[in-house]
């Protein structure tokens, strides 16, 4: 039998998706804090930390990584909630900025937080002649965008 | 002995939970769809806010408290929450700029209680902090865009004020369970944001030509679980389900 490693738990995470935007993992979006084990209770213990607090997709990716885990016959674990730090947009890997922009989301850009009307670029032609149109999108981590040029409408994720 | 800091996280949840709910009668009557979404996710944070308050005080208690238990089997009288924030909804301008006073609020407050002595208040402020940036940013643009619209947006909004501005004063005075708490460090005073509070309020009323006069005289009594009859109204409405079908789930 293989021995499990953090390591290995974490390459089994970074197959859960964000329920709300599929092309993300977890692992991209640095959900996942911490991976330890437990050597009285004999068990991993997972430490997530929450996007925004009132996110309605944090109860549905604990229940994600429960049945991911227990799908890779791991039934030894326990995840803790870790508020602290708090979670921010700087903790998300570049491939995954990559990945979004390529499903049509434009990645936060802006290192200093707090400034959503400073030009998002269009993920659709690449041009920064956009405008914003509202800064409370579809979820609570996008704000939405218009370009300009080509016209069309897109969500940006916000610098958090 | 009374357990203030229980009562202290209570207060700090029922806020967020109360306006969270307010805010949420908008959900399909905002006046356009964006600013509809706008506070439903504002209410969503708020909402979350609240959870984390009532998971920390449940846990704490332990003995089958629950965050559910807090929120929905409560008494009027055992919530803490501001007055303001019960007051029904009378129009958009009285929901935004009651938000933009309230987030000011917070926002300070969040920014203070980095320094209490309790780890999980830090860390629950320091969270929320970074959603609370964002209502006081939308909220302000929009009083501003109100005061300075039209006739019948400004009229409104100085409106609201009259309504809003008696009820700001209970922000800032402690109730008893908190002042032993500003001692130890746990809480911090209130009164000692009120002079930044008042500063960024006029500045922003400014730019939107609406006259800022406080009141020296203030509503107050929803701290110590004195409310008007519109908190047992929410309660009713938030409350029916699982008073009438303990513990459902769905
Ligand atoms: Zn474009």
């Amino acid at each position: 039998m293989e021995i499990l490693t953090e390591n290995k738990i974490l390459s089994i995470l970074a197959s859960v998706t964000d329920p709300e935007i599929p092309v993300l993992t977890i692992t991209d979006l640095g959900i996942v804090r911490d991976i330890k084990f437990d050597e009285i209770e004999e068990c991993w213990e997972i430490s997530i930390t929450p996007t925004y607090s009132g996110c309605p997709a944090m109860d549905m990716i604990s229940t994600q990584i429960r049945m991911t885990l227990f799908s890779n016959g791991i039934s030894n674990f326990r995840i803790k909630q870790q508020l602290s730090p708090a979670w921010t947009t700087d903790w998300m890997s570049d491939s995954g900025k990559e990945k979004l922009k390529k499903y049509g989301i434009a990645p936060p850009n802006n290192p200093d937080f707090g400034i959503p009307d400073s030009p998002a670029a269009c993920p659709n032609c690449g041009s920064s002649n956009t405008s914003l149109l509202s800064e409370f999108g579809s979820t609570a981590c996008k704000s939405l965008y218009k370009c300009e040029d080509c016209l069309e409408p897109f969500d940006y994720f916000k610098c958090h | 002995m009374q357990d203030h800091f229980h009562t202290y996280l209570l207060h700090l949840a029922d806020n967020a939970l109360v306006l969270g709910h307010r805010n949420s009668e908008w959900c399909g009557h905002g006046p356009i769809l964006e600013q509809d979404i706008a506070l439903t996710n504002i209410s969503l944070d708020l909402i979350g806010q609240a959870r984390y308050f009532y998971q920390y005080a449940a846990q704490r208690k332990g003995a089958g408290v629950t965050e559910d238990s807090l929120a929905y089997l409560r008494n009027g009288n055992e919530f803490f929450n501001f007055l303001l924030l019960e007051l029904p909804d009378d129009d958009w301008g009285f929901t935004i700029l009651r938000q933009y006073v309230f987030s000011q609020f917070q926002h300070l407050l969040y920014q203070q209680l980095q320094n209490s002595t309790d780890q999980q208040v830090v860390a629950i402020a320091a969270k929320a902090l970074k959603e609370t940036a964002y209502h006081v940013r939308w909220s302000r643009e929009w009083v501003i865009r109100l005061g300075n619209g039209t006739e019948e947006s400004h009229n409104r909004i100085l409106r609201s004020w009259e309504k809003i501005k008696d009820y700001t004063g209970e922000f800032f005075i402690p109730a008893p369970y908190e002042t032993e708490l500003i001692n130890s460090g746990m809480a911090i005073d209130p009164g000692c944001i009120r002079e930044q509070w008042v500063m960024e309020v006029s500045s922003v009323f400014e730019g939107a030509t609406i006259p800022f006069h406080g009141s020296a005289w203030t509503q107050s009594g929803g701290k110590q679980g004195m409310h008007t009859e519109h908190l047992g109204y929410i309660l009713a409405e938030m409350q029916f389900m699982q008073r009438a079908y303990p513990g459902l789930e769905w």
